[in-house]
């Protein structure tokens, strides 16, 4: 199961590339307070939060101005932890150009390996039993998403 | 029971037992036989569909004479999908963002 979403954006592949990969950037639009990265395969990203602490991620693949790979906890919980199949999902970024501009798509896959956080696994139990074919519906959307 | 979010992550990412579980909703119970009449496999397979969705706390499974009937847990898939849409909207935000950052020019020349 995994989540794609993908939007166009005038300017080129580098600049793009540049605020993906770059820690001044990086440190502004995925986590808010700072990030360091080593950016080669295996390298370590650190991302700082003001409020929810430091979080680490492990990158995959290095293609320059084409695709950019990691690995990262998504539950705060394991953020202590060193990136693997268990704790993380792969975020994949592609950027292709488009005209002017760049196509820039991610891709979040993994989340089958996840093991829950216990928090999470409580509020399984807390939602509520009306509207469900509605969450059906959204859930189908994701599902659907699924490469098999 | 509850089990951990990965396990039904993978249930929901068959989509042989999607359907199983599309069914589920549409019909509001059903047992192996009647499912497997619905779809193209086979009463065995649907039985295994229906473990691997027990197990993951999206169906609950009640003995009734020779058969066991099956309904569908909403809860549990009402938590997962707004796990889902919530991760999604934050791509959506991160993505506006790095846009508005691109297309402002605040990113140096590559």
């Amino acid at each position: 199961m995994q989540i794609e979403r993908e939007t166009l954006i005038a300017a080129p592949v580098e600049r793009v590339w540049a605020l993906l990969t770059e820690a001044q950037h990086v440190g502004r639009w995925f986590s808010d307070a700072g990030a360091e990265i080593d950016l080669r395969p295996g390298g370590t990203m650190v991302l700082r939060w003001a409020e929810h602490g430091t979080g680490r991620a492990r990158i995959v693949d290095v293609e320059p101005h084409r695709r950019f790979s990691y690995r990262w906890a998504p539950i705060p919980e394991h953020w202590g932890e060193d990136p693997d199949e268990r704790n993380s999902t792969l975020v994949e970024f592609t950027l292709d150009p488009e005209g002017d501009g760049t196509r820039l798509k991610v891709v979040e896959s993994g989340f089958e390996a996840l093991e829950g956080s216990d928090e999470q696994r409580r509020s399984s139990f807390t939602g509520n039993t009306e509207g469900w074919e509605t969450q059906l519906g959204n859930v189908k959307r994701y599902a659907e998403t699924v490469a098999v | 029971m509850s089990a951990p979010a990965g396990e039904l992550f993978a249930a929901l990412a068959d989509p042989t037992r999607w359907r199983v579980l599309s069914l589920l909703a549409e019909r509001g119970e059903g047992t192996a036989t009647t499912l497997a009449g619905e779809l193209p496999v086979s009463r065995v397979a649907v039985v295994k569909h229906l473990a691997v969705l027990d197990r993951a706390g999206l169906v609950e499974s009640r003995r009734q004479g020779r058969e066991v009937r099956y309904t569908v847990r909403p809860e549990r898939l009402n938590a997962t999908a707004r796990q889902l849409a919530a991760i999604a909207n934050e791509w959506d935000r991160r993505l506006a963002t790095i846009k508005r950052m691109a297309e402002s020019g605040e990113a140096p020349r590559g």
